[in-house]
């Protein structure tokens, strides 16, 4: 049995294999960068070791420095998490040199599935049916044009050695082929070291359902059940569920055995995931083996009762898998959500920051929270925005949905902006309760899931007022406890918030029975209520969460949350003075200069390419003009806010 | 801890009268204070904010931190003084929060005759800062002022109180480490250039605020030379060039945003001589003041049911309760803060004043702010009361209240007449705030009461001469003086002329007490040393 145990990860990944570990009575040691000397995963950790600066290519992509930290505390084992190292047959490769055990497959399984196209060929050989595609060497544009032509429109584009959606391209047109096919060679490039693309037939409505496997080093070899990830935007998970809807015995039992197959094709050893397409004919293809544990893991493990982390370090220990094919029970349905510092309304871009306020839902049996991060944390630029992953069970689909629905009621998140909205309206929506599921449902969906909020901005300032104004009242200080008051006048109130950076002002007026709202004359009153505001609006009862975080306000109710920003005069006129530049919209690295100085460009120009969190974004002329300055290169890091590009103004 | 127990029944019929007719008071209270708050009218400031400008008001309301309260002085002043209609005196003063710290505000409202100063402005605005001075608040002028009111020249320029008592005043307290500051959002000439030109730290708005001597008409008379306002004396040039202002602002939004900013930068630390507790709600509701109080000065209540609805936990700690019991004194808490209190249950007699010098003394020796609720129609008076020298016994109480140096609050509850103004601090013994329920009177005597004596003396006369009155030629006679008392009397009269700080409705008296205490403290309390009580 393993005796201490490093996890080369971070987050909410490693706070998990931690507590696992710690129940077998295994020691853990945690790697950090500077960014995360204090997170949660070092404290958790029985021992911890500092491996570089804030980059992860810096810190945890670092080999040499991972296996330094193994040898210096004497871990016999490494768990790679998901991500970073996890796939990475060189590092497999560096463990077994330095005798410490990998927990993952072996090298071998890792490299034939790392690439792609190899790992196809090998499936077809084991009989696992594949999607029509090119997976050559020849790389040539001309030459994977004209394969996608044979496929025929649409085609996907993939990064052979990728994963999570990054360079990935679906390409619709022969016309969008080329610009597609650059970006996502660069986003390859950047992102796995390696930018080989292969091709394949882009499915119109499928399903991703994908299998659980094990192996062990006996040549035992299991599935246990499946998951249907196919909410997903931009190729990344959104929701996951298991067992997935609507699924025949026969093909269940099909795609587990295919899974199984694939495993053993490749004598697989550990977890592994089988990523299947499954389209509306039943027909399933292989997609690729991921050859790692998975983000969404734990949806299987509340409906199989089993804890995969804790079978990984069997097999990694030599001992057999605990569970016969046969003594696999399935009970009841699970869903998780993943909770992610973005914003929704702004293309998903992430939102970095201090976490003011995190408040999760009770946990119970039937309620998990992995999470990495607490009250206080910071959410990084330089690694994935996640804040959690909310998992919950029920006996039925419709009862663990209407768990999912009321758990994301509960989170509370401010500092950063989150997905927590976005998350719920696709709970909520009827095609998803009714497990109408596509890989397509998001953008299919997009106006419902999308709502417009900005009919409710009025109310929901409102609230955020009536609030303040009975937060103020309890205040000791005689010039706040009466908040607004005036001689011989009914007490006035206002909160000044911005609305597309102009003043927009919510004035109450002190009434008999609360705050009065000109010009609608509604009357609002709110009382504080153990851990929330019940606000009242005229004879209407809801409840609601007002979380402040610098100069930001977020108001919080079953239907939506709105984030306000309250208006500074100073503030805005020095962005006002600071326009003319296009300035970044979040932390990353400038990856691109498009323009050089002096040239002239029409609005709307692509000038410049940023990454973050693996994303590339293009910064547009706001105007046309002349290029005065570009202030950063290629390669450089920026903040956000930062002006990247100065355009003159065109005569 | 002793908490009042109030007897009173909201069912009886006289509570139920009483508060129908305060109530009614109070509302005429709101419906005219309604119409100050429109400044000039409609027209003009529908003219005012075609300009780009916000009405005083509004500058308040964005120059004082949200929530803030806002403790007004001089609401009334100029109420039906003069021909012209003038409320608020054309400026807004008043007290609020602005970045944490109290702040004196004066406004001057340009919508109310471009904002000039008539006597009674001065007055108000001189009074502003004689509170500012008193309790060490930071002052910020929005000035907005075309500056004397010419025709009425003589009132308002040459004396010791006028005009240029104002800068005085300014370099005086900026002497005292209190901060001046101004905000030119409007012309600012002649006199008034020397607000921002005096004040530590000052900000012009572009192209609304000027400051020079004198403005173009004059310059053009004096010397022939044609130059436009804002060439004279416009923003530009005066933080460009000239060095008259510091800040620049683009509109009066950023120059009341760069207010803030100057007084978050102010480093400034008030004394803070008293320290609050944990604040307790009083335990009977103030709204009930009304039934109790009600607007017939001649119908006796308990003062006690009053103050229990003005003190925290209505909790109060009574001195010498059995002796000089027309006298109520006490040790209470307002919103956390300690004080005295001294309120008439009845005329004074020579205990009472004596009662009352002691625990005004009491309170100047403990550094406890002192509250008076005047509900007096004088002394006693008769051979016995005089015999026993209750003019000396009274003149100690007035000599406590002249001399204690502890912050001094003054409400008007009922009648203030006489001799009994002045043992219960009127405005002569400098209170540090005073103001009047709209049910109260002042005058030297009653209305009745002085035309009785009037009628008497008449009446001397005619005997003298062997002649008598009849009873119509005797009302005939004291109807006049009984109108004159009524209309002289009244608070709307007494305000305007700022005789007091301000009218406020009797169910607020607790927040604007509570608000006056918290900016006394911002200044220490000296110690008191008093003058000789003839014993």
């Amino acid at each position: 049995m393993l005796q201490k145990l490093l996890i080369a990860n971070r987050g909410e990944i490693a706070c998990r294999i931690i507590r696992t570990a710690r129940q077998m009575g295994i020691r853990t040691v945690a790697v950090y960068s500077a960014a995360d000397a204090n997170a949660q995963h070092v404290k958790l950790a029985d021992e911890s070791v500092y491996i570089g600066p804030a980059p992860s290519s810096d810190s945890y992509l670092v080999i040499e420095k991972i296996i330094a930290a193994a040898k210096s505390t004497g871990a016999d084992a490494i768990h790679p998490g998901y991500g970073f190292l996890s796939e990475n047959e060189h590092f497999a490769e560096a463990c077994a040199k330095n005798n410490v055990i990998f927990v993952g497959p072996p090298l071998s399984a890792i490299a034939a599935m790392g690439s792609k196209s190899a790992a196809k060929a090998i499936m077809s050989e084991a009989e696992v049916p594949l999607v029509p595609g090119y997976h050559g060497d020849d790389q040539d544009p001309a030459t994977l044009r004209a394969e996608a032509e044979k496929i025929g429109f649409p085609v996907l584009l993939k990064a052979a050695y990728g994963g999570g959606g990054k360079g990935m391209r679906v390409v619709n047109h022969s016309a969008e082929f080329e610009p597609a096919l650059q970006s996502a060679k660069r986003e390859a490039q950047a992102g796995f070291g390696n930018d080989k693309m292969l091709l394949e037939k882009y499915l119109g409505n499928p399903r991703h359902v994908e299998i659980q496997v094990f192996c062990d080093q006996h040549g035992n070899a299991v599935y246990l059940s499946e998951r249907d990830c196919s909410v997903q935007r931009r190729h990344q998970k959104v929701i996951e569920e298991a067992p997935a809807p609507a699924l025949s015995a026969f093909t269940r039992k099909a795609m587990g055995e295919a899974a199984v197959r694939a495993a053993q094709a490749i004598n697989y050893e550990g977890a592994g995931t089988v990523e299947f397409l499954l389209d509306t004919d039943s027909k399933f293809y292989f997609m690729e083996m991921n050859t790692r544990l998975q983000v969404e893991h734990p949806v299987t493990e509340l409906i199989t009762g089993q804890d995969l982390v804790q079978w990984q370090l069997l097999v990694a220990s030599g001992e057999p898998l605990p569970l016969t094919q046969g003594q696999i029970q399935l009970q009841g349905h699970a869903f998780e959500a993943r909770i992610y510092a973005e914003d929704p309304a702004n293309e998903f871009l992430p939102s970095t920051g201090p976490l003011t306020v995190l408040r999760t839902p009770a946990t119970s049996a039937h309620v998990r929270i992995d999470s990495g991060v607490i009250e206080g944390d910071e959410v990084s630029a330089y690694y994935d925005p996640m804040i959690a992953k909310l998992i919950v069970w029920g006996s039925t689909r419709t009862e663990a949905l209407r768990r999912l629905v009321t758990a994301l009621n509960d989170f509370r998140v401010a500092g950063v902006r989150t997905n927590v909205d976005f998350l719920r309206s696709i709970a909520k929506h009827p095609q998803f309760q009714r497990a109408e599921l596509s890989t397509r449902f998001i953008e299919r969906h997009e106006q419902d899931l999308f709502a417009d909020t900005s009919a409710l901005e009025d109310d929901y300032a409102t609230i955020a007022a009536v609030v303040e104004l009975v937060q103020s009242q309890q205040h000791q200080h005689a010039w706040f406890a009466n908040p607004g008051l005036q001689l011989n006048q009914p007490a006035q109130f206002s909160l000044t918030l911005q609305r597309d950076g102009e003043p927009y002002a919510v004035t109450l007026t002190a009434h008999s029975n609360g705050w009065q709202r000109l010009p609608d004359q509604r009357v609002w009153q709110a009382s504080w209520q153990q851990d929330r505001w019940r606000i009242q609006c005229d004879a209407q009862s809801f409840v609601a969460h007002v979380m402040h975080a610098d100069g930001y306000l977020t108001v919080m109710t079953e239907a939506a949350s709105i984030r306000f920003q309250r208006y500074d005069v100073l503030v805005e006129l020095q962005h006002e003075q600071a326009s003319g530049g296009m300035v970044a919209p979040m932390n990353g690295t400038v990856v691109a200069v498009l323009v050089a100085s002096g040239e002239t460009v029409t609005a709307g120009q692509s000038l410049l390419v940023m990454e973050a969190m693996k994303m590339e974004y293009t910064i547009r002329a706001s105007h046309a003009g002349t290029v005065e300055h570009i202030f950063y290169q290629s390669g450089e890091l920026v903040s956000d806010g930062a002006e990247l590009v100065r355009i003159s103004a065109a005569d | 801890m002793t908490r009042i127990i109030s007897t009173i029944n909201a069912k009886d019929p006289t509570f139920q009268a009483n508060h129908q007719a305060l109530q009614k008071v109070v509302d005429d209270l709101y419906a005219k204070v309604a119409q100050i708050k429109q400044g000039g009218g409609a027209k003009y400031q529908e003219r005012h904010l075609a300009r780009g400008k916000l009405l005083p008001r509004q500058r308040i309301e964005k120059l004082l931190d949200p929530g803030s309260a806002f403790l007004e002085v001089g609401q009334f002043a100029a109420w039906e003084c003069y021909d012209d209609y003038v409320p608020a005196a054309g400026v807004v003063a008043g007290i609020g929060t602005v970045e944490g710290v109290q702040c004196m505000i004066v406004a001057n409202d340009a919508t109310v005759k471009g904002g000039t100063y008539y006597p009674l402005t001065v007055k108000k605005h001189l009074r502003a800062q004689e509170i500012a001075e008193r309790c060490h608040l930071p002052c910020i002028y929005l000035v907005d002022s075309g500056g004397a009111n010419l025709p009425q020249q003589d009132e308002v320029f040459p004396d010791r109180d006028h005009f240029g008592r104002i800068f005085f005043n300014q370099a005086n307290m900026s002497a005292k480490g209190i901060p001046q500051i101004a905000v030119v959002m409007g012309l600012c000439t002649a006199g008034g250039a020397y607000v921002p030109a005096m004040a530590d730290e000052s900000i012009i708005v572009k192209e609304q605020g000027t400051i020079f001597l004198a403005g173009p008409p004059l310059v053009k008379a004096a010397t022939g030379e044609e130059v436009s306002a804002e060439e004279l004396g416009g923003a530009d040039v005066h933080t460009k060039i000239s060095g008259v202002a510091d800040h620049y602002a683009l509109n009066d939004d950023h120059a009341l945003a760069l207010a803030r900013r100057a007084v978050s930068r102010l480093n400034y630390q008030p004394a803070l001589p008293l320290t609050p507790t944990t604040v307790k709600p009083p335990h009977y509701p103030a709204s009930e003041l009304y039934g109790i109080v009600g607007t017939d000065l001649r119908k006796p209540y308990d003062v006690r049911e009053v103050i229990a609805r003005i003190v925290d936990d209505s909790d109060l700690d009574e001195f010498k309760q059995n002796y000089g019991a027309t006298l109520v004194t006490g040790f209470a808490r307002i919103h956390g803060y300690p004080v005295g209190i001294v309120a008439n249950n009845g005329i004074l007699f020579s205990e009472s004043a004596q009662k009352g010098a002691h625990f005004i003394e009491l309170c100047a020796q403990r550094k406890i702010p002192l509250v008076f609720l005047q509900n007096i129609t004088g002394f006693m008076v008769g051979k016995k009361y005089e015999a026993e020298g209750i003019a000396k016994h009274g003149a100690k109480m007035v000599t406590a209240v002249s001399c204690a140096q502890v912050p001094k609050f003054t409400v008007l509850i009922g009648g203030s007449y006489g001799a009994g103004n002045y043992g219960m601090c009127g405005r002569a013994y400098d209170p540090t705030l005073m103001f009047m329920w709209p049910n109260a009177r002042i005058s030297v005597m009653g209305g009745e009461q002085a035309a009785g004596v009037m009628a008497q003396v008449s009446k001397d006369n005619l005997a003298r001469q062997g002649q008598s009155m009849s009873a119509e030629q005797e009302r005939a006679l004291k109807q006049p003086i009984v109108d004159q008392y009524e209309r002289q009397g009244h608070p709307y009269y007494a305000s305007a002329r700022l005789w007091d700080d301000g009218i406020i409705d009797p169910a607020q008296t607790r927040a604007v007490l509570a608000l006056s205490l918290a900016a006394a403290n911002n200044a220490p309390i000296a110690d008191t040393r008093f003058g000789v009580f003839r014993m």
